[in-house]
């Protein structure tokens, strides 16, 4: 089921005039911030198939970076969010890419600073939902309904076990998993939505396992 | 509780006696584990966001960014209060004039609920306040009619599409009018069988409708697709309270929807390469809006 309650139809409380390119656009912004985990100095923004053709109408462009900025889909700051970038000292970059997507309202974003960056693809799925489809080069499939842990770990047996071992000492049940890889035995990237949230001191635990490289947890 | 149907829906609701609003809720508190009174209060808060969306456009001066719309719906509500005789009616025109005014606000970039998306976010409203004033219903009843249109689109979106870029206008401002269409049937106190028949009405009305805006923007003809939209719900759901039942069933219009959608061309879903947005005066509107360069 893509929609999975009652207020992903009668909802969200948003800002016109498009829960695709405003709504949804809003939560793909936020969603990648929260993966970043700080506040970027530069955004690149590359958008495909009919993000690319209308997003200057739709307020697209504006909603992704008022996402950046953490603004939630109804925060009226979301209107002057180029502004208030540019007063942040936030670069922001827009490209339109003539690439044919898999779905036709698609979003790249790449956040920056000194410290690093991270590559979000999101795609918006109407009515304000979204999914992120992948994160630095690996594909996933998330909806940011649930909270949601992601575990960059090496590629070996064991670490799936792992995780998922630290996890039910927690009392914490895992309602969708998926684990993703560029190639075998290189890195990989667990995805766990939770039925429970995850702590600091969980996350903490996890990260100081042998073979675990990176542990975000969204919320 | 689970349902995925409309068929099932409305077997469920006869089955345990209930309206079509109380199976929503219950699946909800079932999916979400959250209490009745906090789902309730969730929803209470949409539709104050839908009476405050209402009474901006029917009173302030709301015009979008392009210039493209606004005003038009205190334009139909001074044509209702004066004009000595209606074509239609005035219940069709608070209805058309609501929806107009939520849609209008959504063009302008206010605050709006996407019901199911901002697109069509003027129907449902429309046709909930509009219906309330005629029939003297008390919050409550409100409440439970925005939950009888959330069952409606949750099967419609689950089953098939409801944004204009993945199945055209029917799915948008089309599920919007068929969850309208139910949601006026409960509070009128239609059975849940007349509410199914009166997606079926709607839906079938709007099949075909393709997603052309004009410059890319949710402005033209969004919002008189929505006016519409409202005024078929109501006939719509007075057909179905008439005992009017649709030869089609719900579910195989919602079907017959879906399958259209993935049939049209690509140009006519949200786009802006076809219909409307390619006319002569669509293209000179999206030059004057975004200057000369091609989009």
């Amino acid at each position: 089921m893509k929609y999975r309650t009652v207020f992903d139809i009668i909802g969200p409380i948003m800002i016109g005039p498009s829960s695709s390119h405003t709504a949804g656009a809003a939560r793909i912004g936020r969603a990648a911030r929260a993966l970043f985990g700080r506040k970027p100095k530069k955004v690149t923004i590359t958008f495909y198939g009919s993000f690319a053709k209308t997003y200057r109408g739709h307020g697209t462009d504006i909603a992704i970076v008022g996402g950046v900025l953490d603004f939630d889909t109804f925060d009226k700051r979301i209107v002057d969010s180029l502004k208030i970038a540019r007063d942040q000292g936030i670069e922001v970059v827009f490209r339109e890419s003539e690439e044919v997507p898999d779905h036709p309202n698609t979003a790249r974003i790449l956040l920056e600073d000194e410290n690093g960056s991270t590559e979000v693809v999101g795609i918006s799925i109407g009515g304000g939902k979204m999914e992120i489809t992948e994160l630095n080069g690996f594909s996933l499939n998330l909806s940011g309904n649930a909270p949601t842990l992601l575990v960059l770990h090496h590629d070996r047996y064991g670490a799936i076990a792992t995780v998922a071992g630290i996890l039910a000492r927690h009392q914490i049940n895992i309602g969708y998993m998926q684990v993703s890889r560029k190639e075998k035995g290189s890195l990989a990237l667990m995805t766990i939505e939770t039925d429970q949230s995850v702590s600091e001191e969980v996350k903490a635990e996890i990260e100081a396992q042998e073979g675990i490289t990176g542990v975000t947890v969204l919320s | 509780m689970k349902f995925r149907t409309i068929a099932e829906l409305v077997e469920i609701a006869e089955s345990e006696q209930m309206p079509i609003s109380e199976v929503m809720i219950r699946a909800e508190m079932e999916a979400t584990g959250e209490s009745r009174e906090s789902i309730f209060r969730m929803m209470e808060q949409n539709l104050d966001v839908m009476e405050q969306a209402i009474h901006r456009g029917l009173t302030e001066d709301i015009r979008s960014h392009s210039g493209l719309t606004g005003g038009d719906a205190k334009k139909i509500q001074a044509y209702k209060n004066k004009a000595k005789l209606l074509l239609s009616g005035p219940t069709v025109l608070d209805a058309v004039s609501r929806a107009t005014a939520v849609s209008e606000v959504n063009a302008a970039m206010g605050t709006i609920v996407a019901t199911p998306t901002a697109g069509s976010c003027g129907i449902l409203p429309g046709c909930v306040f509009t219906a309330a004033n005629r029939l003297n219903s008390d919050r409550e009843t409100m409440v439970r009619a925005l939950f009888v249109g959330g069952a409606i689109g949750y099967i419609i979106a689950n089953n098939a599409c409801i944004s204009g870029a993945a199945g055209g206008c029917q799915a948008e401002v089309g599920s919007a009018t068929a969850m309208a269409a139910a949601a006026v049937v409960e509070m009128a106190g239609g059975t849940p069988s007349m509410s199914a028949q009166a997606v079926a009405i709607a839906l079938k009305n709007m099949l075909g409708l393709v997603c052309d805006p004009v410059a890319g923007l949710v402005e033209a003809p969004c919002v008189k697709r929505n006016a519409m939209g409202a005024a078929i719900a109501m006939v719509a759901a007075d057909m179905a309270m008439a005992g009017v039942e649709s030869v089609i069933p719900p579910d195989e219009v919602v079907e017959a929807m879906y399958k259209i959608g993935r049939d049209m061309p690509v140009a006519l879903k949200e786009t802006a390469l076809g219909g409307l947005a390619a006319t002569p005066t669509g293209r000179a509107l999206e030059r004057r809006i975004f200057g000369g360069t091609p989009k």
